[in-house]
């Protein structure tokens, strides 16, 4: 280990996925024994390098080193024996599988016996030092997503690396739960190690880093200690130019609540999943014309359960929801349960309402309204007929929106709908769910991002596991209720 | 004790229709556990008994087993190639796979006939015979005087757990059945695990159709493998894919199997045909009870999205 | 048109191997290829009453598998459904006509379809009710069918001599009509004509038809932003293609063989799977893929009639034709570099 030399320098990345170019010429240098945060915005090409660190994806071009040694190899065993280890955002635990069996399966050598006691001690002796607790026996999917987290970390840990880089790992924790992790990642730099981590979030990022490196496009375009930096500068080189407000005005509703019709109407309504597990305790709520109420909570909360017996795609199952006959629902995962990638504008249109349709198509009415949601929403796409998946992700998103909203329904249901868009993209769609509550819809909107919660709702509440319930417009109260906490 | 001697009988006819199915039972969890639904199996399948029979005529039984082996692995690969490498359907693939070995064998099997007339009956292996064990009443007469490939069947039973919970290997192999993504970042390759599962799984169910030839009937007919291939998967779900719950299953059907010689022997009056069928009921049924597949590898039948 | 370049170029392919292979197994390839093609199109007997004869059942079963997996449902259970179609108008036949006279036809037919639609029922209610795959349940089915057949035919419905595993003939009121004297070519294949556009406007322009395709493009989506009910879909195109395929089973016995027996579908299900997908689940381009493996079939019979090939080749072509079809586009992709996940 090079003591104050620099642990990790990946210099002039190229890298290219068929027409895309995700790097184009990156860098990143970090020096030994420090915290250092990666920042940019959906699509500048973290991820990517980081995967080009680890080994997951081989680069067209530039030099990789790990304490000051160059790096041949493009694997994640080359990466390992280098001293580099990550810890990815999703899906790399096997839930299915035990936290020792998890740990084990980096091992390397395939035909190396597993035996679950041998496995257990490492575990536990690589948690202890880490400072953590965990269950070797326990299943993966069983363990809260924090829990999770530190398996992962464990993963990392058991080749005992020099420098350690994080993607995005707070996304799925609670504010508390995230401050104890930097004081752990602090704690664990300050044993001589390199931490890197990925964060779209600058004040996360200012607050706990020791220096910060912005890519945009590809490109690395600012590269400061904190101290020598602030808040608005780092912004203007994530975005590229003045930075525009970026959740727009909160503009909230005067009236009471009682001058407000009701619109969605929930009484004691629960949801029990396949399982026998509770996902929303019994839960009385209104929503009113003219109203966004905006839905707070980490992952594996109630709100996914919330949003769909709203959006009446769940029946719940006792209690009763009353609900509007035109709702508009945008679910999180875009690709998957909004649009068909392979088929047309069109086509996705006319998904819409496509359950209660009767008797003959009318395919000239459908695509005369599919020309006019494109035009309406500024949706860059070829034409009608194009693919949806030939969209960029914020046209998609737009798409879905436009569609959903084109009949001016009486309900509208967002969850996450920023997620993954560029920041002008994204100030564009929090400015239509705008319009849609000013022109007197009923608005859900759940995410993730409490700044761009509070800047458009009119109401909050707050999902703790299975329970809802309401709190004041406060960041403080939210994040408290957010982990159980009064 | 007359009894005693039909259900030994019995027994022994259930051990012996369950080897094959056993087999090939084998090589489908492991196929399932690295994620593939293999329906070729069958195809894999035929080909060992055509191949079988072709070679022990040549070069003893012995050979003929090992050739049937291989048979199945090549149609085992052929799987692989167009699931693995090029990414396609498995069940389309699958069917394909199975038309191609049945079609295959049959013809070679006519073109055989037509220039060297019908293949003698080739000599088998028989029964081996264990000192002590075999005496025990009942028990020893159906388990441990069968051929020596059952009892092949017997030891890889556990060496495939051994293999599937005791190694890295297997850690990994399971981990490309139930989160692709999670082996890719701890090193592994899914595609290289899987294509392995497949060779196995080719190979093995090659050994289930050889057994048929080399250790039972000692002669091939087109289309004798009668949808064992099929009685396979079904059998792994039932097991709950487990290698010990995939030997009771096997032998829960070998069972059924047997069950035919048994109204023989005692003279039921239900028709032929009907016990026949039985078998494939006892499937459906044993699937209905067990409400589908909960019990299966999370990404079972999902196609790998990165080499 | 790209895949339909494609697909005639599989095609090709797939006879180019065949052929290479009969070549080398010492058959005299010129002799083979000559009477294959004659007997496929070699004359007008050989057109209607070889090839065309043969396609109707195929383009029947080609649809009834086009359709299920067209909504996401894999029916793999055509061969059985096929079947219990056969046998429920046969039995109808043998035991309407003496009442019925010629409405026994019609009877027959419906018969058919709902044989084959309760066939393909019991599939249905087994996923719906236990959650069983219905690529396991329907191809369980096939043999529960072929065994229920061969019971048949031994049994209740055995021809009186009792000597054969066969049932006894139809009346010739109870059997399709022949379209051209002298010709086999039976009433049948019109029919399987009007199904094959039906279906074809079925997909293109109804409600209906649209949630089948939804379904099966994109099950989440079209429950989540359709609102389809898309375990009730699958359902009914399980029972449909069923019903289908019933039909086939009951224009092969009332049309060309006029009796029932074990062996009546020489793998004619498995085989459709391998059409439909030639014809890319289009219900048009069924009737072309159907064709061809009509004039593949009668080809491979006179082959083996009059140069001694063995038919099963015919069995291997379209094990190939189905790769082939796979196989293509997919290289195609492979020679482009891999596309990443965005995050």
């Amino acid at each position: 280990m090079t003591a104050g030399g620099v642990a990790l320098d990946l210099r002039g990345i190229h890298k290219r996925f068929g027409d895309t170019i995700a790097l184009d010429g990156a860098s990143l240098s970090v020096a030994s024994g420090t915290l250092h945060a990666l920042l940019g915005e959906n699509g500048a090409g973290k991820t990517t390098l980081l995967d080009v660190a680890a080994g997951l994806t081989r680069p067209d071009g530039g030099a990789l080193t790990i304490n000051a040694q160059p790096v041949r190899g493009h694997t994640p065993a080359d990466a390992r024996s280098a001293g580099l280890s990550a810890v990815h955002q999703h899906f790399s635990l096997v839930p299915a599988m035990t936290v020792a069996e998890n740990v084990a399966l980096s091992s390397p050598g395939l035909f190396r016996t597993f035996s679950a006691s041998d496995a257990a001690e490492r575990v536990r002796t690589i948690a202890t030092a880490a400072g953590f607790r965990i269950d070797p026996s326990a299943l993966v999917a069983n363990l809260p997503v924090a829990a999770q987290q530190r398996v992962e970390i464990i993963k990392a840990l058991a080749s005992d690396p020099a420098v350690l880089m994080l993607d995005e790992p707070t996304a799925a924790l609670s504010p508390s739960e995230a401050a104890d992790l930097f004081v752990w990642l602090r704690a664990f730099v300050d044993r001589g190690r390199t931490v890197v981590f990925i964060t779209h979030r600058i004040r996360e990022a200012m607050q706990n880093a020791d220096a910060v490196t912005v890519l945009r496009s590809g490109r690395t375009v600012m590269t400061s200690a904190v101290c020598d930096t602030d808040e608005s500068s780092v912004l203007t080189a994530i975005l590229g130019e003045a930075p525009i407000r970026v959740h727009g005005t909160p503009t909230r509703n005067p009236g009471s609540a009682a001058a407000m019709t009701p619109v969605l109407v929930l009484r004691n309504s629960t949801v029990i999943d396949a399982g026998g597990v509770t996902r929303l305790s019994p839960l009385s709520l209104a929503v009113h014309a003219g109203e966004v109420l905006g839905v707070a909570g980490i992952d594996g909360g109630a709100q996914h359960a919330l949003l769909r017996v709203l959006a009446g795609r769940r029946r719940p199952d006792s209690g009763t929801a009353e609900l509007p006959t035109t709702i508009g629902f945008v679910p999180e995962d875009r690709l998957h349960d909004s649009i068909i990638p392979e088929l047309s504008l069109v086509e996705n249109l006319a998904l819409r309402g496509a359950g209660k349709r009767h008797g003959r198509i009318r395919w000239s009415d459908l695509t005369n309204a599919t020309r006019q949601a494109i035009r309406g929403f500024g949706v860059q796409a070829r034409d009608e007929y194009a693919p949806a998946s030939s969209l960029s992700g914020g046209n998609q998103q737009k798409f879905v929106l436009a569609r959903e909203l084109a009949d001016s329904p009486a309900a509208f249901i967002a969850e996450n709908p920023t997620r993954g868009l560029d920041v002008r993209a994204a100030s564009d769609v929090l400015e239509r769910i705008r319009s849609a509550r000013d022109r007197g819809a009923a608005v859900v909107v759940y995410s993730s991002d409490l700044d761009e919660l509070l800047s458009i709702a009119d109401r909050i509440v707050v999902c703790f596991g299975s329970s809802v319930h309401e709190t004041p417009l406060d960041a403080a109260v939210i994040g408290r209720a957010m982990v159980g906490a009064q | 004790m007359a009894e005693m001697e039909v259900v030994g009988n019995f027994l022994e006819a259930a051990v012996r229709s369950a080897t094959p199915l056993g087999f090939a039972a084998l090589g489908a969890l492991i196929a399932e556990r690295a994620g593939v639904v293999n329906i070729g199996i069958e195809g894999s399948l035929v080909c060992g008994a055509f191949a079988s029979f072709v070679v022990a005529g040549l070069l003893g039984p012995e050979a003929g087993f090992v050739a049937g082996g291989l048979a199945g692995m090549s149609m085992g690969l052929v799987f692989a190639v167009f699931v693995v490498a090029l990414r396609a359907q498995q069940i389309i693939v699958g069917a394909a796979v199975s038309m191609l070995g049945l079609g295959l064998t049959a013809s070679l099997h006519r073109i055989a006939v037509s220039s060297t007339g019908p293949g003698a009956p080739i000599s088998t292996f028989l029964p081996l015979q264990v000192p002590v064990l075999s005496e025990i009443p009942v028990f020893g007469q159906a388990f441990i005087s069968q051929p020596v490939t059952t009892y092949l069947l017997y030891a890889l039973f556990p060496l495939v757990g051994w293999g599937l919970y005791r190694t890295v290997g297997g850690i990994a192999l399971r981990a490309v059945g139930e989160q692709p993504s999670a082996a890719v970042s701890a090193g592994h390759s899914p595609a290289r695990i899987q294509c392995a599962a497949l060779l196995a799984c080719g190979f093995l169910s090659g050994l289930g159709g050889a057994t048929l030839v080399v250790a039972q009937t000692g002669i091939y007919s087109d289309g004798m493998s009668a949808g064992r291939g099929y009685i396979a998967m079904a059998i792994v779900a039932l097991g709950r894919w487990t290698p010990r719950g995939v030997a009771a299953g096997a032998l829960i059907f070998g069972g059924v199997s047997a069950l035919q010689f048994l109204t023989q022997a005692v003279n039921w009056r239900v028709p032929y045909t009907i016990v026949l069928a039985t078998p494939y009921l006892l499937t459906l049924v044993a699937m209905a009870a067990l409400r589908g597949a909960r019990a299966a590898p999370a990404a079972l039948g999902r196609t790998l999205n990165r080499l | 048109m790209a895949s339909l370049l494609a697909s005639t170029g599989v095609f090709t392919c797939a006879l180019a191997v065949v052929a290479l292979v009969i070549a080398a197994a010492g058959y005299d390839l010129s002799g083979a290829a000559r009477a294959a093609v004659e007997g496929a199109v070699g004359s007008p007997f050989a057109v209607l009453s070889a090839t065309l004869k043969r396609t109707a059942p195929f383009l029947m079963l080609g649809l009834a598998v086009a359709v299920a997996f067209r909504a996401g449902v894999l029916n793999i259970g055509a061969e059985g459904q096929f079947l219990a179609g056969a046998a429920a108008a046969c039995a109808v036949g043998l035991f309407a006509t003496p009442v019925l006279g010629r409405a026994t036809l019609l009877l027959e037919i419906a018969a058919g379809m709902v044989a084959g639609a309760g066939w393909a029922g019991i599939a249905a209610m087994l996923k719906r009710r236990f959650a069983v795959a219905e690529v396991v349940s329907t191809l369980l089915l096939n043999f529960v069918a072929a065994n229920v057949v061969a019971y048949l035919v031994r049994g209740p419905l055995q021809e009186p001599t009792g000597a054969y595993p066969q049932s006894s003939m139809l009346e010739p009121i109870a059997r399709l009509p022949l379209l051209i004297d002298g010709q086999r070519l039976h009433a049948g294949f019109p029919i399987a004509l009007i199904l094959a556009l039906a279906t074809w406007w079925f997909f293109r322009s109804t409600a209906a038809g649209f949630r089948f395709r939804m379904t099966g493009s994109g099950r989440a989506a079209a429950a989540s932003a359709g609102l389809i009910n898309v375990n009730a879909v699958q359902m009914h195109a399980l029972i449909a293609s069923g019903a289908i395929a019933g039909l086939a089973g009951a224009c092969e016995i009332t049309g060309v063989t006029y009796v029932l027996y074990e062996g009546l579908s020489p793998g004619y299900g498995y085989t459709a799977i391998a059409v439909a997908m030639l014809g890319g689940l289009h219900p048009l381009a069924v009737v072309a893929s159907a064709t061809l493996f009509g004039a593949l079939g009668a080809g491979a019979d006179a082959m083996q009639r009059n140069a001694g090939v063995p038919a099963g080749f015919a069995v291997v072509a379209a094990a190939l034709v189905v790769l082939g079809v796979l196989a293509i586009p997919r290289t195609l992709r492979l020679l482009r570099p891999a596309w990443p996940g965005r995050s």
